[in-house]
């Protein structure tokens, strides 16, 4: 009993990390039909960012993590003008490589900047304890990412379904064609959403330091957990995003807990049978 | 019976019923266009008979034998084949490379690891032949995507018949074709082998009359009625719909 | 049929090239070997990303089992050199028959993940398996006997740098015969338009699965070969990184033509052997610019360029 509740906390703590660095991605991939393989570098970079704030500068925590996310956003809407805008019109084989390209450049600069060991980032006291819920205690941390993913997927689908930038993003993930046709100014959803997504990312790679710890290697790391997330979710959904790092989380934590040694393989297996069985994805149409 | 039965088709996207109980024949020898307005479901019609979607119900049979389980290559392997109304082809290969392509699938030399592609003297005799009667000789070692459109269409029609079909379905082969390259499309259709059954999807009104011996009209996905070239062109409806309606 | 002399023209380059660099540069020649392996795996990634078009970030899959049979046929079974390569290309194409009977289904990024997925499934699964690959510690005694029963592999490396290029060259040879092919060709179809081939009888699935079975042997010889010649087999055959190292070379090079391969793969580890005696830890931001550089320029590889300065001096 006490083991499942364990993967279960974890596991859905660990999801929602996911969900918050992938679901960007996904939604980036499905509107601009771009394999992007750099996005793990943003939440390296909000980690790397918020490391040198906090325990380099000696910022309070909650402001290192607000400069930074600012931060990674900041830079990540020129680098959609000026580099993806011309990666959306390659070949899939070419995006891959100018999307490896920039994740080399990523790493290679906090590498120079920060060296190559681990970035470790101090979280506040108050976040290290651990809650007495009466029935059970659980770690505040794990507490906190919940309900901050929680909070996240609340408000994407306030954004996405009652707002008009909501509307124009579905119509455009629908059909990029016709959202032009009617007068949407596909080139700002794009860069909006890329910027979106990329300080979502920064918030993940923060809060999820604990679970995937910040190093310059991160964005190559971790970069097939992120992609997976998509895969199995599919691109450009953002409840199949969320599905699919849940399942996910859980199912790694799970591996973890009930077969340690051979939790890799056990991990992959899932994986591929997944996609061999539903090559769309979860959500997607097939 | 030989040729190609179609009986009950139905088929349907969702809520969207695009093909309603449709019911006919195509024999040796016949050549039968299918007619109807934008969106009446003739692409898709054609699409159930070669097998890229399946139907929600009903059967096509070719010289009775049930084609349901059978996927697209191999209903062209029993001799089913299709020109697209949109122009697919093999945009980097070279014309030549094209029809080799279909002429050598055809012979089942795709394993074929350890001869030249070009090697095979019957094959390029072949190819030769079906460039020469498309007027594609002069581009023979051009790529197909630097070609205008109107050639394309004509690679189109010649890498279909390198199959060397018994059931041929033509959607739209002259749609995009300049009008003074038309004559191609209507001396090749003329000159396929007699016995060759053709059904022919357009909409241009006169190349219809020139080739089919009859005509199917097909409105939101069923059969509005079956004629000789003349009986449609005194039926009624079928004047309402093309001139009524506002179309044609 | 007589065969165009001109067209041997990069073939004896090729050649003079690995005579020269054998006598300028003796003691590098374990390099110069390694490059030469290189060729053959970023050769059968060729056959699958260049022709085929298929999207692979998983090649070390097939060159990682080729790796490993080599190397357990050579100490438990027979160690000599070119039986221990046919144990490779068997259990190379094998993983590929089997693993693409799965992937040859799935497109874009599924397929990219699927690939992925396979090779850690490999990598990991050899590595729990530590009583018979070794685990971390790597695969150790393997110890081949002389090639042919003639030369010996000795220190310096001679008969593995003559042997490497041997396999090098009856790979291309061989593979230039396969794309000319109507198998070639058939492949080049699918990559041009799967939906074409289908619709001119092709069993598209199968095919896919063909050719990646195929490519499997070769980058299973690959993977034989630096086992042989290395004496050693690392988890790091069935990296990520050598897979995408593999498809950089490969795009650097230029795809869907064979020579790029051998272009790109040694361009990109010179530039990498010098660059990381160098300054080992700004090689990213080399590699990394150079694929930019690449993928934004000169899309075509480096046997694109000079079509495009062709097409700059037409004026076009
Ligand atoms: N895959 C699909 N999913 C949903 N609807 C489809 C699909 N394919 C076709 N349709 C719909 O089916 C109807 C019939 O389409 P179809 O292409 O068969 O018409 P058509 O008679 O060939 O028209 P045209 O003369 O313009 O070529 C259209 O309303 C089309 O939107
Ligand atoms: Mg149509």
């Amino acid at each position: 009993m006490g083991t499942i509740l364990n993967i279960l906390v974890d596991g859905v703590a660990y999801g929602m990390i996911l969900f918050m660095i992938s679901v960007g991605l996904s939604v980036t991939m499905g509107l601009m039909r771009v394999i992007n393989l750099a996005h793990g570098g943003f939440a390296m970079l909000g980690g790397a960012f918020v490391h040198y704030f906090g325990a380099v500068l000696g910022l309070p925590f909650v402001a290192a993590a607000a400069v930074a996310i600012a931060l990674v956003v900041l830079l990540s809407v020129p680098m959609e003008r000026v580099l993806y805008r011309s990666i959306y019109r390659m070949g899939e084989l070419q995006q891959v490589l100018a999307t490896i390209g920039i994740t080399f450049l990523m790493i290679a600069s906090v590498n120079l900047w920060l060296g190559s060991s681990l970035l470790p980032i101090r979280l506040p006291d108050s976040w290290t304890g651990i809650v007495d819920l009466g029935f059970r205690s659980l770690p505040m941390h794990r507490l906190i990412v919940i309900c901050v993913g929680l909070a996240i997927m609340a408000a994407l689908y306030l954004l996405v379904e009652g707002t008009r930038f909501g509307i124009r993003l579905r119509a455009a993930v629908d059909n990029r064609a016709t959202a032009s046709a009617l007068g949407i100014d596909t080139g700002r959803v794009f860069a909006l959403t890329f910027g979106l997504g990329a300080g979502l990312a920064a918030l993940g790679g923060i809060l999820g330091a604990e679970l995937l710890p910040i190093d310059a290697y991160y964005p190559l790391r971790y970069m097939v957990l992120f992609l997976i997330v998509v895969a199995v979710g599919g691109m450009g959904s953002i409840a199949g995003s969320f599905l699919a790092a849940l399942a996910l989380g859980i199912l790694q934590q799970a591996v973890l807990y009930l077969v340690p040694d051979f939790g890799t393989i056990f991990f992959f297996c899932c994986v591929i049978a997944l996609l061999a069985l539903r090559p769309q994805g979860l959500s997607g149409r097939v | 019976m030989s040729g190609l039965e179609v009986n009950g088709l139905n088929k349907s996207f969702g809520g969207l019923t695009v093909c309603k109980d449709v019911t006919f024949e195509l024999g040796p020898g016949d050549r039968k266009a299918l007619i109807g307005p934008n969106g009446a479901g003739k692409t898709t019609l054609a699409n159930l008979i070669t097998g890229i979607a399946p139907p929600s119900s009903g059967t096509i049979r070719l010289d009775g034998r049930d084609l349901r389980g059978l996927r697209e290559p191999q209903r062209v392997r029993a001799g089913i084949a299709k020109t697209f109304q949109i122009t697919t082809l093999f945009k980097r290969l070279t014309v030549r490379e094209n029809i080799r392509l279909g002429v050598s699938e055809r012979k089942r030399q795709g394993l074929k690891l350890l001869r030249r592609a070009d090697g095979d003297r019957a094959t390029e005799a072949e190819v030769a032949e079906l460039m020469h009667q498309f007027r594609l000789t002069r581009h023979a070692d051009t790529t197909v995507e630097n070609l205008a459109y109107g050639q394309q269409r004509l690679i189109e029609m010649a890498l279909t018949l390198a199959l060397h079909p018994r059931i041929l379905i033509l959607d739209e082969p002259a749609a995009g074709v300049p009008t003074s390259e038309n004559h191609l499309i209507v001396e090749a259709i003329e000159r396929l082998p007699k016995d060759l059954a053709v059904l022919i999807i357009e909409h241009d009104m006169q190349l219809v009359f020139k080739v089919a011996r009859s005509i199917i009209v097909l409105v939101n996905g069923a059969i509005l009625t079956e004629g000789t070239p003349r009986e449609i062109s005194r039926d009624r409806q079928v004047r309402d719909l093309y001139l009524g309606a506002g179309h044609g | 049929m007589s065969p165009n002399p001109r067209r041997l023209v990069p073939d004896l380059v090729i050649l003079a090239a690995a005579v020269g660099l054998f006598f300028v540069f003796p003691y590098d020649l374990a390099f110069l070997t390694r490059i030469l392996i290189m060729v053959v795996f970023v050769l059968s990634l060729d056959l699958v990303l260049g022709y085929a078009g298929i999207a692979t970030l998983g090649h070390a899959a097939m060159y990682g089992t080729g790796a490993y049979a080599a190397g357990l046929f050579a100490i438990h079974v027979s160690a000599d050199p070119l039986l221990g390569l046919a144990a490779g290309a068997v259990a190379g194409a094998a993983i590929a028959a089997v693993s693409g009977l799965i992937m040859m289904r799935a497109h874009g990024l599924t397929l990219l993940m699927l690939s992925i997925a396979v090779a850690q499934v490999l990598q990991e699964v050899a590595n729990k398996a530590r009583p018979v690959t070794g685990g971390a510690d790597g695969l150790r005694g393997i110890r081949m006997e002389p090639v042919l029963g003639i030369w010996e592999f000795d220190f310096i490396g001679r008969t593995g740098y003559w042997y490497a290029f041997t396999v090098m060259a009856l790979v291309l040879v061989m593979l230039k015969v396969v794309v000319a092919s109507p198998f070639g060709l058939s492949a080049r179809g699918i990559h041009e338009s799967p939906a074409r081939m289908r619709a001119i009888g092709t069993p598209v699935y199968a095919r896919l699965v063909a050719i990646y079975t195929l490519a499997g042997g070769i980058a299973g010889v690959a993977g034989a070969l630096a086992a042989q010649v290395t004496s050693l087999v690392s988890l790091e055959v069935y990296s990520f990184e050598h897979s995408a190292e593999a498809v950089i070379m490969l795009v650097l090079g230029g795809t869907g033509r064979l020579y790029g391969a051998v272009l790109g793969v040694a361009l990109f580890m010179t530039v990498e052997h010098l660059a990381a005696a160098v300054d080992p830890f700004n090689w990213l931001f080399i590699i990394g610019a150079l694929v930019l550089g690449v993928v934004f320029f000169v899309p075509a590889g480096l046997m694109g360029v000079p079509g495009a300065l062709a097409r700059l001096g037409r004026g076009r």
